[in-house]
Order: structure tokens, then C-alpha cells, then sequence
């Protein structure tokens, strides 16, 4: 009964999605206020039955019904509830839902900050978000119905997937949802802004802290899936650059570029089709990497064709979403005027050359995520692209992008002059230089690669404070100035460091980890860095739907106990999976990392230790990424157009009808 | 003994300070070779005696080891999602990396392996993929993609800084100027 509840919440979600889209978007070209004014209570009620129905089948989930197909493939009676309720999204149909759900939520979040915005805007990215959703829910509806029944009911569920039993599980596909989906608003402004002709500097103020709270989620979300590959892979690395991550990566990268491009055209008018473009390739991004890695096409090429209506489905949707942006734009933007001039060198010319860098980046990654396939559909034979090709080819593209954003924040808008920022950034240089000779040789043997990434970590963090400083000039006392730069530029500042200490993370760990694979019995012990790894003990562990064994090391340094780690080897009930459960002592310069391999007697075990310096900077400057996202998009002049909206709202809005 | 897997001093720990000299003479070359050499010794006595000891490494030989473990992250697993064989535990990566060792120890080269793998598996067990007609795309891609943009970008550039001159402002366009830079500021934004 609640199954066919939730598939009901669906079919009429659809049916308000439809109505959204169609009457809010006509409604706001013929400038009639009633259409426009079924906006907000739709979208409300839409987000109302969308969450219906994900409640019907996290019951559904949490109840063990294994009368649903859905429930039966992705969970199983010893499953802790905490599990069952993430494996809501633990596959195909149930991540659709909650990819339509988060979409809702941006719609719902909306509806509630829009208030100073003119009301065909308002009703007009509402509709476009709504046309949105009824793709989604009509491919739920029709091929992909996470609600269908199994009769008769299976006795026991066949479990989820082991790799996929772990809190980073729990949060990683919400955030990267939340963020995947928030450009949905992003691309929902540009469309409105294309529809409704109006594309100037205060509608990239409204779009901007949207924008910018998707890449935050985003950010977070890529960081989480990272740190969560990390410990529950079992063997220590962080980004393989699978598909799967390069699906996440490339609207990341195009986000990016979104990001900086509003600032251009919220400060100087500038780049305004530009920033259009680049939101609808954002979004679209968006949709094909979620397609990508729900529609199976990864694993095979066949595995998309064995269903031929999901695989139609999706591309006839990514077709006529991305069809139509681009025929709405190629009709509107050229009539968009271009904005102000700007010199050769200026703050404008950077962000630009940020903008086309990031661009060719993505567009690498989607060629080499993208390549096999093609070559795979037409015949020509299976090929594999991994982490040697994309290092290769990736760290020329992004070295330019780093070293220009020492120079960007200090250029002025409009022109610059070579030879002032050569002046300003001479200490910048220098200190960078010294930097990454220094650390080199403190940390360890002279590396060439090693010392490049920190002189570029270094840079970015030493042109930041050179940038900050000159900000800052100005009569007063030193606290006061600092406190009078608004929280945007100190939103900028901490994303720009933390980009810097997410390179030295990287160069770091690349270059001085170090490992050992040795055999262990009780009370062997091995040296790694000066870390004396011992086992003390080794005994059964079992889980509520697992047996496992575990070992229990020990480590010490100069005779002083550092941590006691307990490796684990599962075996899940239900899949008979074997899963690696590594050991990790986290530090803020160096990880040790313990995992068990294989078993070669009845307690002798291969163990693999590891030293990780410095990893964890890679997601500490990922968080401090998001987090000068947040106060980018919670700045004060953003909150003020809110509040002057308020009061302005009544007069202004028959004005906009 | 693995000796290889230990960092290697830095420069600076060549010099002799006095009082610690036991230790600087451990952590050097031949010296410390001979040191871990004797200690191995009685932990392998200490061992068989039923004592604890020093864990053996997985592999024989290190060194050897080494090499196997770079070329195996070169090579895909052919039967996992998407792993390479050093990272795999399935059986078939196990069976390939024994594969490896074998042929390298019997003498081959690091490119030979490679080729042998190829032979059997097809360019699909490289993640690299090797420069063919069928892959020229893939290689040259981000080139062509990096010099279509910067020939966009740079004729940008230069129609953006020919193509709209600022006009010299009249008389009373620079009265208003004057006035607006005059005027107090009311606390903009920067």
C-alpha cells in the first residue's frame, strides 16, 4: 500500500511540474500575474509530494518490504537501520529520487528567497526548473520506478552493496546532489535571463550566491566521495580518476569557471553571454554525469543498450535540454550587449583566461572519460584511460590556472600595468621561491616535481596575502581596515588558500609516501619511517551482517606509543563481498595507514603499512574551499538586496507585471 | 633485509656531531647495512627461539618488487570495475602480478612485460593508452582543444581592446564627474 502511495506522490508531482512549467513560464512572456502566481504554491507542493514518496520508500526500506523490487536488490533484513536508510540512494532508482528531491528542495528554497526578485523572473526560473523535474520524474515514472513491485515478495533481501556500508556513504551523495542539482538554479537564472531579456550586472547579483552555494556543495560532496574512496577502498589512494569521479570533476571545473565568470559580470557588466554559456554547460555537465554513472554505460557500453528504454530516455532528455538551451541562446545571446572594454592585462583579461583554461580542462577530461566509450560504440576495439594519461595531460593545463590566480586578484579591473604587478608581486615570488626550497629539503630528498608543486601552493598562498595587504592599505588602525573588507574578498581569500594547501597536500603525499607489504604473525613487528608497527593480537570481529577478522597493531616511535590500529577483513553474510577495512591514525602531517591483504596460513596475514604525509591537506583545503564559498555567498550586499527587497516588493511588483 | 624501503639520509646527516655518534653511524650507507644485517640475524635466531620478530616482507626480493609494483599501476585488472593490479586483490590480478615477477626475474625488461600483456590482453590492459591511428584523437585532443581556446582568447583580447575605445567625455559629462567624485561616500561597496 505505501509503495503505491509513494509512485502516486510521483505521478501527481509530475503533474504539478508540467503545470508549474508550462503556466509560469507562458504566464511570464504574456505578463499575466495570475499565471505567474502559480509559481511558488506549485513548486511548494510539488517539493510536498516528491518528499512524500521518498519518506514512502525510506519506510519502505527501513519496514524490510522486500515486495519491492528496489528494496530487495538494495538491502537485506541484517542490514542497521542507519544503512537501510542510506541505501535509499544506494542505487539507480532511489538515487534518481533523490537527485528530483534535491532538485524540489532548490525549487522550495527558492520560492522562499526570491522575494525581492521582479515576479516574472521569479515564475520564470521556477518554470524552468519545473520543466526540469518533469523530465526526471517522467523517466522515474516510465522506466526507472523505484516503487515496482516484486510478487511474490523475496524471502531476504540480497544486501547492499558492502562497499557502500560506511557514514561517507551516508553523506557523499546528498552534498554532491545538493551540488550537482544547485546549478540547477544557476542554469534556471540563465534561461529566465534568455526568455525575459534581462541580462545585466543586478541578475548576476541574484544568481551569484546560488551559483556559488551549488560549487560549495559540490566542492564538499567531491571531498567526501575522495576521503570516503580513501579509507574504504583499503589501499590508500584518493582519486583514481574513474569515470565516476571524473563525471563529478567536470561540472566542478566548468562551476568554477561559472563562479569567476559572475563576478565579472556582476562587478563590470562584463562576459554576460559568456556567463550564460557557461551556466548552461554547468548544468548540463551536471545531467550527464549523473546519467553516466547511473545508466550503467560505464561498466558497458552493452549494459546500455541491454535496456533500451532507460538508455533512449536519457539521451532523448539530454538532447532536448541541452538542444533547446542552446538553440534559446544562439537566438537571444547575440542581441546581449558585451559589456565594458578591458585591456590586454587586466583583472577581466585573467578571469578570461582562467575561464578558457578551466573550459579546456573539462573538456579534457570529458574526452578522455568519453573516449572509450566511442571507440567501444563503433566498433574499434576496447581501450582504457586512467590516472597516467590524465596526470599527463592535466598538470600542464592546470599549473597556468594556479599561477594566475597570484596575479588575478592583485591586476585592476579594466587595465593593468605589467610592470606594477611585477612590483607587487616580486615579494610574493620570492617568499614562494624560498618556500619551496626550504621545505623540500627539510621534508626530504630533493625532488624536482615535489619542489615545483610547493613553489606553486606557495605562491598562491604568498600573492593572496601580498593581495589582501594591499587591500587593506589605508589610514586606521590595522584591525579595522581588516574588518572593513567585505566578507566577500574574504571568501576569495580562504578558497584561494585553500586551493594552496590542497597542492601541497597533493605534491606532498605523491611525493614522499612510502609503504611496505610484509607477512604477519602475532608479535612480528616492522619498521616504516621510524614508526615500529607490532601485532599484538589477531581475533574475530563479527559485525551485525558480517564476520570479520581483525588484527590489533601497534605502533611506537623511539619506544612512545603513536596509536593502536585495528585493520579488519570482512566478509559480508549476504554477498559473501570481501571488504579491505583499513586502519588509519590521522595526523595533521602525516597518516599511518594499516590494511590487511591476504591471508596465508591460519594466522599469518600479508599486511600493508603505509605513511601518507600531509594527505589530510587535501581535504582540508577542499573544506576551506566550500568554506570561502559560504561566506562569498553569504556576503552583506547580498543580504541587503534582500532586505531592501522586502520593503521595496509591493510597489515593485505590478511594476514587473 | 629490506634496506632499499627506509628513506635515505639527507645531506646533513653526514656530519659526525659527537655524542651521537653511535646513531649517525647506523643510519649510514655500508655501515647500516652491515648493522641491520647482524640485528636480522638475531631477530631470524631470536624468531625460531619463539620470540617475536621482525615481519618478513611479502616479497623475496624488494627491489624486484618495486619494478613489479610500477608496472603494475600501469595495467588494468581485467576482471574488477576499474582497478589497476597493484591496487586488485582479485585472484587475477594476484596471477598477473606473479606473472610480472616471474618474467622480470627471469630477465626481461620493463617494456617487454609490457608487450606481453599487450599481446595477451589487448591495449585494454594499459592505462595508458599507446599512440595509434585509433587513439590519435585522444592525444592530440587537449592540445587542439588548448589552441582552439587561446586563438579565441588572444583574438578576444585584441578585439576587446581595439574595438571599443572609451570616448573623450564633453564638457558636461566631466562636470558631472567632478561633482560625483566630490560628493561624500556613502559607505559603498568596495
Amino acid at each position: 500500500m505505501i509503495p503505491e502511495l509513494g509512485l502516486f506522490a510521483l505521478i501527481v508531482a509530475l503533474g504539478l511540474a508540467a503545470t508549474l512549467g508550462v503556466l509560469a513560464i507562458v504566464g511570464a512572456q504574456r505578463g499575466d500575474a495570475r499565471w505567474m502566481a502559480v509559481a511558488r504554491p506549485a513548486a511548494r507542493a510539488q517539493f510536498g509530494f516528491v518528499a512524500i514518496a521518498f519518506l514512502c520508500l525510506t519506510y519502505a526500506f527501513v519496514a524490510n518490504d522486500f515486495s519491492v523490487l528496489y528494496v530487495a536488490t538494495n538491502s537485506n533484513s541484517q542490514l542497521p537501520l542507519a544503512y537501510r536508510v542510506a541505501a535509499v540512494w544506494g542505487g539507480h532508482e532511489g538515487s534518481l529520487l533523490l537527485w528530483t528531491l534535491s532538485l524540489s528542495g532548490w525549487m522550495l528554497a527558492v520560492t522562499f528567497f526570491s522575494r525581492h526578485l521582479p515576479e516574472a523572473m521569479v515564475a520564470r526560473v521556477l518554470g524552468v526548473m519545473g520543466l526540469v523535474s518533469v523530465g526526471f520524474l517522467l523517466f522515474m515514472i516510465v522506466a526507472s520506478n523505484p516503487f515496482e513491485r516484486l510478487l511474490p515478495a523475496a524471502p531476504e533481501g540480497s544486501d547492499l552493496n558492502p562497499l557502500l556500508q560506511d557514514p561517507g556513504m551516508v553523506a557523499h551523495p546528498p552534498l554532491l546532489y545538493m551540488g550537482y542539482v544547485g546549478f540547477s538554479v544557476a542554469y534556471a537564472f540563465a534561461i529566465a535571463a534568455l526568455l525575459g531579456g534581462r541580462l545585466d550586472a543586478t541578475w548576476a547579483r541574484w544568481s551569484r550566491p546560488w551559483t556559488t552555494i551549488a560549487w560549495m556543495f559540490l566542492t564538499l560532496g567531491i571531498a567526501v566521495g575522495s576521503g570516503w574512496a580513501y579509507y574504504e577502498l583499503g589501499w590508500g589512494g584518493w582519486w583514481f580518476w574513474d569515470p565516476v569521479e571524473n563525471a563529478s570533476l567536470m561540472p566542478w571545473l566548468v562551476g568554477t569557471a561559472l563562479v569567476h565568470s559572475l563576478a565579472v559580470t556582476e562587478k563590470r557588466g562584463g562576459f554576460r553571454a559568456w556567463t550564460v554559456l557557461l551556466a548552461i554547460c554547468a548544468f548540463a555537465l551536471s545531467l550527464l554525469g549523473t546519467f553516466l554513472v547511473r545508466s550503467g554505460v560505464l561498466s558497458s557500453v552493452h549494459a546500455f543498450a541491454t535496456d533500451p528504454r532507460r538508455g533512449t530516455f536519457i539521451l532523448v532528455f539530454l538532447s532536448v535540454v541541452i538542444g533547446a538551451s542552446l538553440v534559446l541562446y544562439a537566438l537571444r545571446a547575440p542581441r546581449v550587449s558585451a559589456g565594458g572594454s578591458f585591456a590586454p592585462v587586466s583583472r577581466e583579461s585573467m578571469l578570461l583566461a582562467n575561464n578558457v583554461l578551466l573550459l579546456v580542462a573539462a573538456g579534457t577530461v570529458l574526452l578522455g572519460t568519453l573516449y572509450p566509450l566511442f571507440l567501444d560504440a563503433l566498433g574499434l576495439g576496447k581501450i582504457s584511460v586512467g590516472p597516467p594519461y590524465f596526470e599527463t595531460v592535466m598538470v600542464p593545463l592546470m599549473t597556468p590556472v594556479l599561477f594566475l590566480i597570484g596575479v588575478g586578484p592583485i591586476a585592476r579591473w579594466k587595465k593593468a600595468a605589467l610592470p606594477e604587478l611585477a612590483v607587487r608581486l616580486r615579494w610574493a615570488a620570492a617568499v614562494a621561491v624560498v618556500t619551496a626550497v626550504l621545505s623540500t629539503l627539510a621534508l626530504g630528498r630533493w625532488r624536482p616535481a615535489v619542489a615545483f608543486g610547493l613553489l606553486m601552493a606557495a605562491w598562491i598562498a604568498a600573492s593572496s596575502v601580498v593581495a589582501l595587504i594591499g587591500n587593506a592599505r589605508g589610514a586606521g588602525r590595522l584591525g579595522a581596515r581588516l574588518a572593513s573588507i567585505p566578507r566577500g574578498y574574504w571568501g576569495m581569500f580562504l578558497a584561494h588558500l585553500g586551493l594552496a594547501v590542497f597542492v601541497a597536500g597533493v605534491t606532498l603525499v605523491r611525493g614522499y609516501e612510502s609503504a611496505k607489504d610484509v607477512k604477519m604473525r602475532r608479535g612480528d613487528s616492522v619498521t616504516l619511517a621510524g614508526n615500529v608497527f607490532t601485532m599484538q593480537a589477531l581475533g574475530a570481529a563479527n559485525g551485525p551482517n558480517y564476520t570479520a577478522t581483525r588484527a590489533t597493531i601497534t605502533v611506537t616511535r623511539a619506544g612512545a606509543p603513536v596509536a593502536t590500529l585495528m585493520p579488519e577483513k570482512r566478509v559480508y553474510n549476504a554477498s559473501a563481498m570481501v571488504m579491505t577495512e583499513a586502519a588509519i591514525d590521522s595526523g595533521p602531517m602525516r597518516d599511518l595507514y594499516v590494511s590487511l591483504g591476504d591471508r596465508l596460513d591460519r594466522d599469518t596475514w600479508v599486511v600493508r603499512v603505509q605513511r601518507k604525509p600531509f594527505i589530510g591537506w587535501i581535504w582540508l583545503g577542499c573544506v576551506a574551499m566550500a568554506a570561502g564559498g559560504l561566506l562569498a555567498a553569504t556576503d552583506r550586499r547580498y543580504r541587503l538586496a534582500v532586505r531592501r527587497g522586502q520593503v521595496l516588493h509591493p510597489a515593485a511588483a505590478p511594476a514587473a507585471v | 633485509m629490506s634496506v632499499l624501503t627506509f628513506p635515505r639520509p639527507a645531506p646533513g646527516a653526514r656530519r659526525t656531531v659527537p655524542g651521537t655518534r653511535l646513531t649517525s653511524v647506523c643510519v649510514r650507507g655500508r655501515a647500516r647495512r652491515l648493522a641491520r644485517l647482524l640485528l636480522g640475524l638475531w631477530l631470524a635466531a631470536a624468531a625460531t627461539a619463539g620470540w617475536a620478530g621482525e615481519a618478513e616482507p611479502a616479497a623475496a626480493d624488494p627491489q624486484l618488487e618495486a619494478r613489479v609494483m610500477a608496472l603494475a599501476t600501469e595495467l588494468r585488472c581485467l576482471v574488477c570495475q576499474n582497478q589497476t593490479i597493484a591496487d586488485s586483490n582479485a585472484a587475477l590480478a594476484a596471477d598477473l602480478r606473479g606473472q610480472i615477477r616471474e618474467r622480470l626475474r627471469a630477465g626481461a625488461s620493463d617494456r617487454e612485460v609490457t608487450e606481453y600483456m599487450v599481446a595477451r590482453y589487448g591495449d585494454f590492459v594499459l592505462y595508458r593508452p599507446p599512440l595509434r591511428a585509433r587513439t590519435l584523437l585522444l592525444w592530440a585532443g587537449p592540445a587542439l582543444l588548448l589552441a582552439t581556446a587561446l586563438a579565441a582568447y588572444f583574438t578576444h583580447l585584441a578585439r576587446r581592446g581595439r574595438g571599443a575605445p572609451a570616448a573623450p567625455l564633453d564638457e558636461p559629462e566631466q562636470a558631472r564627474v567632478r561633482e560625483l567624485l566630490d560628493a561624500p561616500r556613502f559607505g559603498g561597496e568596495p
